[in-house]
């Protein structure tokens, strides 16, 4: 390699995460190395805010508005309103079929809604495919993991770094071109693995990794775009209770270089630990917002999660009325069945 | 002993001649799109035919340069495989392979119908359309060369040397391609496009290229073909020879650089050395002709090759290039 070795300068990778209003979310780049005390600034932020659905929120980075998408006759998300504030850790959480994973889609592009807008940083992001949402600083993780498995762990990282030169088919043809990139996303993508204690594994293949070290790769190389947003689908499933505090520790550090987080999460205790605010969906609508604190305590939370009669025993008037309600709903579908049917039921009664 | 070398010589030539030049391209595109991107193109023979056609189309129907001609070919099998693509790329991989699987077998029959006899000249087939390349060779191709024992004609030379050049530039052009982030970029969408697409890349186009050029280079090994038999006829192109390629490319290493190359060498020696090999042998009475006649030698030789590849896929599943532990990751 000649002259081309320009270690030191980040090139095209100068434009980073922060880029926010509050003075927490334009935390210098290596904030994180420095060991201050952490700046809940989004947390600060958020105190004020009334604990309801759809709040408005003081520095808002994506705003969804009236999105609704179906699958033949489910509605698996319909949201009104929803604003995730800037530089904060937003936890999304819901019983199983909820919609979560399908709101993540639908926010990174890989699903279409049926209805609605979405805006990311006041853009609208609606039929954007996910390339170009990822190119806009919204990249996710996925639920099942996608680790590259053939590719080494420094290729899959090297994946990530946004603005490549040789990833045009022309100039991938000339090495001049981009081989001056290399050395400098090669030792980005190392300080990125160093801390994920990924780096004596850098030269393995993806696929000989564990689950957890593979969930520990793909954020990391989520972290290799340099993102305003970070979307994590369940960061923690599957992961060793000891792993589980490093990852933790790794997304508070998200928050720390000003980067926003919102993840979906089934464990309350690592919700609770580490979110600002937490968003509760259940049957694709969101029915409860506001601080970790305050969502144990939310009746609409606890009868999504237990149902709503979990603790009421039965009465007879009441089992009588749910009797007569269900008949009720019967005998209606019957008759709007149609009058075909409705005749000869009535032509049978009286012969 | 003596007709065993013959038989040897044979063996050699076919292994260097330009059938092996033909099947190396075919396998070298083949390993662009599924070695490399994890493209499945099972019509690569459809691309081979454009190739051949453009040139003998164009030359002998239309008394075009041969040049134009090569230009001609090259722009058909983009045009095909932009056309499987566009609709298809969106989808699973499986649709591509119907789509290639029906359109190789569909333009076979397109080509050989009556319809088309006017522009094709139906199952007659094209001829005499090699003559300008033919004249561009530094040596007098009315000549006989031998090489190592082996008997070539000057033109059949010709072709084969600008054959194994070309396949030379190509596998210099896959090298720099799959050494790039454009190879990091398409091997990865071989392990997972959604996780490509999350982090910025537009996969859609990515693999558009790898189609487009693996079908180009399907469609140099057309030209080949075509140059080396100087003639084209729609049955020479039969789908088998894409899945022949297939097995070449297995054998050879898939996602390697040389294993297309050395698989298609390979394949045609030991089809000509086992074809040769057992001729002689019942020849000279040392497989008795009650057991196998020579006319069961053509039969024979395939079940050869297919018990070869599946002691291959058994005992060295990664090919002769190929990293078993690479290979080895896909049974976790």
């Amino acid at each position: 390699m000649p002259a081309d070795h320009t270690p030191g300068q980040p090139a095209s990778h100068g434009a980073t995460a922060s880029s926010g209003a509050t003075p927490g979310a334009s935390a210098p780049e290596h904030a994180w190395r420095t060991g201050d005390a952490p700046r809940r600034v989004a947390q600060a932020a958020l105190k004020e805010l009334p604990w309801e659905v759809g709040v408005a929120k003081p520095d808002p980075t994506i705003v969804v508005d009236g999105v609704t998408r179906t699958f033949g006759g489910l509605t698996a998300v319909s949201v009104d309103h929803l604003e995730v504030q800037r530089g904060g850790i937003t936890g999304l959480i819901g019983p199983n079929g909820a919609g979560k994973t399908t709101l993540f889609n639908l926010l990174t592009g890989f699903d279409q809604p049926n209805t609605g807008t979405w805006s990311f940083d006041g853009r609208p992001l609606g039929k954007l495919a996910p390339h170009q949402v990822a190119r806009l600083g919204v990249v996710r993780t996925f639920q099942l993991t996608k680790a590259l498995s053939r590719l080494t762990v420094l290729q899959n990282m090297l994946l990530g770094a946004q603005g490549q030169k040789g990833e045009s088919f022309l100039r991938a043809l000339v090495p001049g071109t981009w081989r001056s990139q290399e050395p400098a996303n090669t030792e980005k993508a190392m300080e990125l693995l160093t801390r994920f204690k990924l780096d004596r594994k850098k030269d393995d293949f993806a696929g000989t990794l564990s689950g957890g070290q593979r969930k520990l790769l793909e954020m990391a190389r989520a972290l290799m775009s340099d993102p305003k947003v970070v979307m994590l689908d369940e960061p923690m499933a599957g992961v060793n209770p000891a792993l589980t505090q490093s990852l933790l520790g790794h997304v508070k550090d998200l928050r720390e270089q000003g980067m926003t987080v919102v993840f979906v999460e089934h464990d309350m205790d690592v919700v609770r630990d580490i979110s600002d605010w937490v968003v509760v969906m259940a049957a694709g609508k969101v029915i409860a917002e506001g601080p970790p604190e305050s969502i144990s305590q939310n009746q609409a939370v606890v009868d999504a999660y237990l149902g709503a009669h979990h603790d009421a025993p039965l009465t007879v008037e009441e089992e009588d009325r749910v009797l007569a309600e269900a008949e009720a709903a019967i005998a209606r579908e019957e008759n709007a069945e149609g009058d075909v049917i409705g005749s000869e039921t009535r032509r049978e009664e009286d012969r | 002993m003596g007709e065993l070398v013959d038989a040897l010589a044979v063996a050699l030539k076919a292994g260097l001649g330009f059938q092996a030049v033909f099947l190396a391209l075919l396998a070298i595109g083949i390993n662009v799109q599924f070695g490399y991107a994890g493209l499945l193109n099972f019509g690569q023979i459809a691309f081979a035919m454009l190739g051949g056609y453009g040139i003998a189309i164009s030359v002998s129907q239309w008394g075009l340069n041969f040049w134009v001609g090569v230009a001609v070919g090259i722009l058909a099998a983009v045009v095909l495989a932009l056309l499987l693509g566009l609709p298809t790329l969106r989808l699973r991989a499986d649709y591509l392979a119907i789509a290639t699987i029906a359109a190789a077998e569909g333009l076979r029959l397109l080509f050989r119908s009556v319809s088309a006899t006017p522009v094709t000249n139906g199952t007659r087939g094209l001829s005499g359309f090699n003559a300008d390349f033919v004249t561009l060779a530094p040596w007098d191709t009315a000549r006989r060369y031998g090489i190592l024992g082996t008997q070539w004609s000057g033109a059949e030379l010709w072709v084969t040397v600008i054959g194994w050049v070309l396949v030379a530039l190509s596998c210099l052009l896959i090298w720099l391609l799959v050494r790039s982030p454009w190879g990091r970029v398409v091997k990865s969408i071989r392990e997972d496009e959604d996780a490509v697409r999350s982090l910025g890349k537009n996969v859609y186009v990515y693999k558009m290229q790898a189609l487009v050029l693996g079908g180009v280079l399907g469609a140099l090994g057309g030209m080949v073909y075509a140059l080396g038999t100087a003639s084209a006829n729609p049955d020479q192109y039969q789908n088998a020879n894409t899945f022949l390629a297939y097995a070449a490319l297995i054998l050879g290493g898939a996602a390697r650089v040389l294993g297309p190359v050395v698989g298609s060498m390979l394949m045609f020696f030991i089809i000509q050395f086992a074809d040769t090999g057992l001729r002689t042998l019942i020849g000279n009475g040392v497989i008795p002709e009650d057991l196998l006649s020579a006319t069961d030698v053509a039969q024979l030789r395939f079940v050869l090759i297919g018990l070869g590849l599946m002691l291959l896929l058994v005992f060295r599943p990664q090919g002769i290039f190929g990293d078993r532990r690479e290979v080895m990751l896909d049974a976790r």
